[in-house]
């Protein structure tokens, strides 16, 4: 019998170790990423790098300004386009699972988080940029596409999180049911909601595939919305495959910076939930 | 009957095809405390929230026949509007978390979105909170979230919350039940002094509460209303055999 507990115990402290060592191995892809980058990209990084436009081949300096601001005003034009739908729509499945409209459209969240972002690249070629031309709006377009499920599902899950209590308080008091909504049930939900649309943002900045067939890219720095705009995803794209070692270095330079804005995005989004989250 | 407040007469309610609450004809007299007891599954909370127009939110919940606030039809009013004269204070205490004290008690104005004075607010809250008994205890500290209040405090905050809208009659559903011997006898003196301004209506599992606090007891079973009299004639000398064994505790 003492045999026998002996071998289990050993055994329990067999697994432990494992999960424990698992746990601990995942950490090692990001930290090597991380310090890879860092090494070669935190170099690069300067004002003059942040301010200046690339220079032509066989040039030395030059900067990545044009890819800065082209992204920030892509991100900016998807969130507009997207998280307003996505909000109403995830409001929308919250409030009514159990429907048919939920169950369908549910579903079709589910795939279209799930089509790869090549395929909503090369669809909207064919639908925005053979008629009108490459442009940064297609290039938003597509992105606000590849956002919109997660912050469906995550104003979703989060509104489903809520106790009904909460509404019947509400509309207790003769409060319309849009109000419920907007004035209740809403902010009692709006760490989760901002979370999820602020990862939305973190997982977009990076996407570069649709952006090949759509917003194509610029050496200038451009805020035409209706012309072709550069992005930091498709900078590092171009610049990484080209044979000049001073494209390469802004190429790490800039993925230094996308690295870091996604890495400020998801600790920012951490602070945000624990700072506001709301006692229930 | 010139001071009925709440009257019903055959009315009926259904969740899908399960029938709750069959043919309940009950006249309820303006500020007296109505206790509505019944063993668990008697229809007494669906009755309770069909005064209000809560029951017909919950998906497939129907309802039938006539339920009057003084003349005027429930089933034919906006549900907006019912429910600013018909106040509802829930099983467990549900203040909005979001909100602070202040603008709890004030919720019904501020969400509706009236516009007011901020003197108008400051009386309504420190009225409001003092007919809840609450006032002394929170008015240091009224801009601080609600949710901090212990359970017996978010209770009466949420009572303060019903009183500010000046309804004529508040529903209580099983108000007590979240809260600790302590903060039930303090919410239960409330009804007393509420009294004097509203007709309240209790739903309550526990009949020492109902023989406690109310004027006049309703006994609900299977979904029938069995008999509505003077508190003190039902606990005493029942007319029916099932309000006699559930008083007994033949069953329950």
């Amino acid at each position: 019998m003492d045999a026998r507990i002996g071998i289990r115990n050993t055994k329990s402290i067999l697994f432990k170790s494992v999960i424990i060592f698992f746990a601990f191995i995942i950490t090692i892809p990001l930290i090597i990423v991380l310090l890879y980058i860092i090494e070669k990209g935190v170099m690069q990084v300067n004002w003059h790098f942040l301010t200046h436009v690339p220079v032509p081949e066989g040039e030395t300096g030059g900067g990545i300004a044009n890819a800065l601001v082209g992204s920030l005003i892509i991100v900016l034009m998807s969130s507009i386009v997207a998280i307003p739908i996505g909000m109403l729509a995830g409001i929308y499945l919250s409030e009514n699972p159990g429907t048919k409209l939920a169950y369908y459209s549910g579903l079709c969240v589910d795939i279209l988080q799930g089509v790869p972002s090549i395929v909503v690249g090369i669809v909207m070629y064919f639908w925005l940029v053979k008629p009108i031309g490459f442009s940064a709006i297609s290039g938003s377009i597509a992105l606000a596409i590849m956002m919109l499920p997660i912050v469906i599902r995550s104003t979703e899950q989060t509104l489903l999180l809520l106790p009904s209590s909460l509404k019947e308080a509400a509309l207790s008091l003769g409060v319309p049911y849009h109000r419920v909504i907007l004035k209740v049930v809403v902010p009692c939900g709006f760490a989760g909601i901002l979370s999820g649309i602020i990862l939305s943002i973190a997982r977009i900045i990076g996407e570069t595939a649709p952006l090949l067939f759509t917003a194509l890219g610029n050496n200038y720095l451009s805020t035409n919305i209706t012309k072709p705009m550069e992005s930091l995803p498709h900078l590092i794209f171009t610049y990484a495959t080209s044979p000049y070692d001073d494209q390469h270095d802004l190429a790490w330079g800039a993925s230094f910076i996308l690295l870091m804005f996604v890495l400020f995005l998801n600790i920012f989004t951490k602070l945000i939930t624990r700072k506001w989250q709301i006692q229930l | 009957m010139a001071n009925t407040v709440v009257s019903s007469s055959k009315f009926n309610a259904w969740f899908g095809d399960n029938h709750v609450v069959k043919d309940v004809t009950i006249g309820i007299e303006k500020n007296q405390v109505i206790a509505v007891m019944g063993p668990s599954g008697c229809g007494k909370t669906t009755f309770l929230r069909c005064i209000n127009r809560m029951h017909e939110l919950i998906p497939g919940a129907t309802a039938k026949g006539s339920l009057k606030l003084y003349d005027d039809d429930v089933y034919q009013m906006n549900p907006i509007y019912v429910r600013y004269k018909i106040g509802m204070v829930f099983q467990r205490p549900n203040p909005f978390p979001n909100l602070s004290i202040y603008d709890n008690v004030i919720a019904g104005y501020k969400l509706n979105g009236l516009k007011m004075q901020k003197a108008d607010l400051d009386n309504i809250v420190e009225k409001s909170l003092r007919s809840a008994a609450l006032w002394n205890e929170v008015k240091d500290s009224l801009h601080k979230k609600g949710t901090f209040l212990s359970g017996g405090q978010q209770q009466r905050l949420c009572i303060a919350r019903a009183i500010a809208m000046e309804p004529e009659v508040i529903l209580f559903d099983e108000p007590t039940s979240a809260l600790d011997p302590i903060s039930t006898a303090s919410v239960e003196t409330l009804f007393h002094e509420l009294k004097t301004n509203f007709t309240l209506i209790i739903v309550t599992h526990n009949m020492q509460q109902a023989a406690r606090v109310s004027d006049k007891t309703a006994f609900f079973y299977m979904g029938e209303l069995v008999e509505f009299d003077e508190t003190k004639t039902m606990f005493t000398s029942p007319s029916d055999s099932r309000t006699q064994n559930y008083i007994t505790g033949r069953f329950s």
